[in-house]
């Protein structure tokens, strides 16, 4: 087996609608994982940058604009992207590259200016393009998240009062968090009476998009034993896999799921989380917090089960037993999710590794996890990106 | 051509469906190897890993299916969907086909509301108009509940 890699370093650029260039909160939350790390700059071995879409050229070779803004020193870069699972498949090349024995010590980051307002496609009539087609067919994202919400509530019983629950305790554990963008608890009064925007979910329980930067500096064990790092977490396992034909799950920006009629029918989404399980020797048994991708609200009900925390059509009562909450048996989004945060495209991945990281070395304060010893992510990008992390306490 | 001599009823996307209201139906393409269905059906290599096909066959899909979810939209979506003004809440489904096995999403029909159906119910493809410009309607399809 190959050497082991572990974090020594994490930072983050407050969430916001702070306007300013993406390479500006890049570089912040560079800056303070190496000093986190206790690491220079100009040690640094490898850089592996998330890329942004919508910030033209620079956002396209992401490693080598970050790595111009802290200034060149002929480190090797790459530049990743996966949609929202950019942050894993950047820190998967990172950990490779380590592992490999290429590299001692690399920097991981992803950060994303976006623009106000609804995403929306690129302008122009492209019938071909299934993520055109299905916008002029009055599809959005919302419908997704709302066709699993609506099932759940057929299938399991999920009630509106559940979903909201799920944005009241997100808002509670995000409301001390310095990153997150929304900091303020909700009552479900407020979020039940907020507008119905696709039956049945309502405003406050779908993700807004925002500006950030997440960053992590990683080495071999090696190296952050003799640089005398006390503070690492020891990378367990990554998964990036992609789906299984014939996928069953209905995807952005599909109009239709994968046929089956001469295939078995997988669901991607609970593999996701099952690869990364595996490398690290491990079962959901054993983790003692996780971070999800809540999209809605009632996502996050999807995902307790999606990376193995109970059964199918059991998310339901895991909430209401108070189970996912900080205190609980097995926390949930206790940096308060994309609910507090809103997406920040190719920084969200890193940021849900960033509060593993500070609840295993039991440095998050408030939202602090008791004897947090095994943390999952569990996230996917559109296009078929899978994203799962493990982290285990050294 | 002008304008006037244009049919008064066009697709809202060439070629992903039958304009026949009678037989209206979803227009896919099947695997002349292995079987497999795609919609849209603009495929030139076979998808399934096992398969190395590269032709298909032109195949309406079933008209009937039964709903898997459905949701609503209640804020006018953004461009390139056509609103009328104001905009009309409309409701959508997505209905899983028995013999394709797979999930196709839509708009249902005019009217109904998603307090008319429920997870598992059977409904059957129609065409309606979708949008209206230069007084042209373009047509796409919707579900409608089985009376």
């Amino acid at each position: 087996m190959s050497r082991d890699v572990v974090i020594i370093g994490s930072g983050m650029h407050p969430w916001g609608k702070w306007g300013k260039n993406f390479v500006e909160y890049g570089v912040h939350a560079s800056r303070a994982a190496l000093k986190d790390a206790e690491v220079d700059w100009n040690d640094i071995g490898f850089v592996a940058g998330g890329a942004t879409m919508r910030n033209g050229y620079p956002g396209y070779v992401a490693g080598a604009t970050f790595s111009q803004a802290l200034g060149w020193h002929g480190n090797e870069i790459v530049t990743c992207y996966a949609a929202c699972a950019t942050g894993s498949q950047a820190l998967a090349a990172a950990r490779s590259k380590i592992k490999a024995g290429e590299c001692e010590v690399a920097l991981v980051v992803g950060a994303d200016t976006t623009p106000k307002g609804f995403l929306a496609p690129q302008k122009g009539e492209r019938p071909d393009d299934p993520d055109w087609v299905r916008f002029r067919l009055g599809i959005t994202n919302p419908t997704y998240f709302a066709l699993y919400a609506q099932r759940r509530k057929d299938l399991y019983g999920a009630t509106d009062e559940d979903f909201a629950a799920i944005k009241v305790k997100n808002a509670e554990h995000g409301f001390t968090n310095e990153y997150a963008r929304y900091r303020k608890k909700f009552t479900m009064e407020e979020v039940l009476g907020s507008p119905m925007v696709a039956s049945p979910l309502r405003l406050f329980e779908i993700c807004a998009t925002s500006d950030g930067g997440a960053a992590l500096v990683i080495a071999s064990k090696e190296y952050a034993d003799r640089i005398g790092s006390k503070r690492q977490v020891k990378i367990g396992g990554i998964s990036t896999v992609s789906p299984k034909f014939a996928s069953a799950d209905v995807e952005m920006p599909d109009i239709a799921t994968d046929s089956a009629a001469a295939s078995n029918a997988y669901s991607f989404r609970a593999s996701i989380a099952q690869k990364a399980y595996t490398e690290a020797g491990i079962g959901p048994e054993d983790v003692s917090l996780a971070e999800v991708y809540d999209l809605s609200s009632a996502m996050e009900l999807d995902w307790y089960e999606y990376i193995g925390l109970c059964a199918q059509g059991e998310g339901e009562k895991l909430l209401r037993d108070g189970d996912t909450k900080i205190g609980g048996r097995v926390p949930v989004n206790t940096s308060g999710g994309l609910a507090c945060f809103g997406e920040a495209v190719p920084a969200q991945a890193l940021a849900q590794v960033c509060e593993l990281t500070k609840q295993l070395r039991g440095e998050a304060g408030d939202r602090q996890v008791v004897d947090a010893k095994v943390g999952v992510t569990g996230n996917q990008g559109l296009f078929g990106h899978g994203s799962s992390v493990v982290l285990q306490r050294e | 051509m002008s304008a006037n001599e244009l049919p008064a009823e066009l697709p809202a996307i060439e070629g992903w469906f039958s304009m026949d209201k009678a037989d209206a139906h979803l227009i896919g393409s099947q695997c002349t190897q292995c079987k497999t269905y795609f919609f849209p059906g603009n495929v030139s290599y076979c998808r399934n890993p096992v398969c190395e096909s590269s032709e298909f066959e032109s195949v309406p899909l079933s008209r009937e299916g039964k709903i898997w979810s459905y949701t609503d939209a209640q804020y006018k979506p953004p461009e390139p969907y056509i609103s009328p003004d104001p905009f009309e809440s409309y409701a959508i489904a997505a209905v899983e086909l028995e013999k394709e096995k797979m999930i196709v999403l839509g708009q249902l029909a005019k009217g109904i509301t998603v307090d008319d159906v429920k997870t598992g119910m059977d409904v059957e493809l129609k065409l309606q108009t979708l949008f209206s410009k230069d007084g042209q309607d373009y047509l796409s399809w919707v579900w409608q509940p089985k009376s």
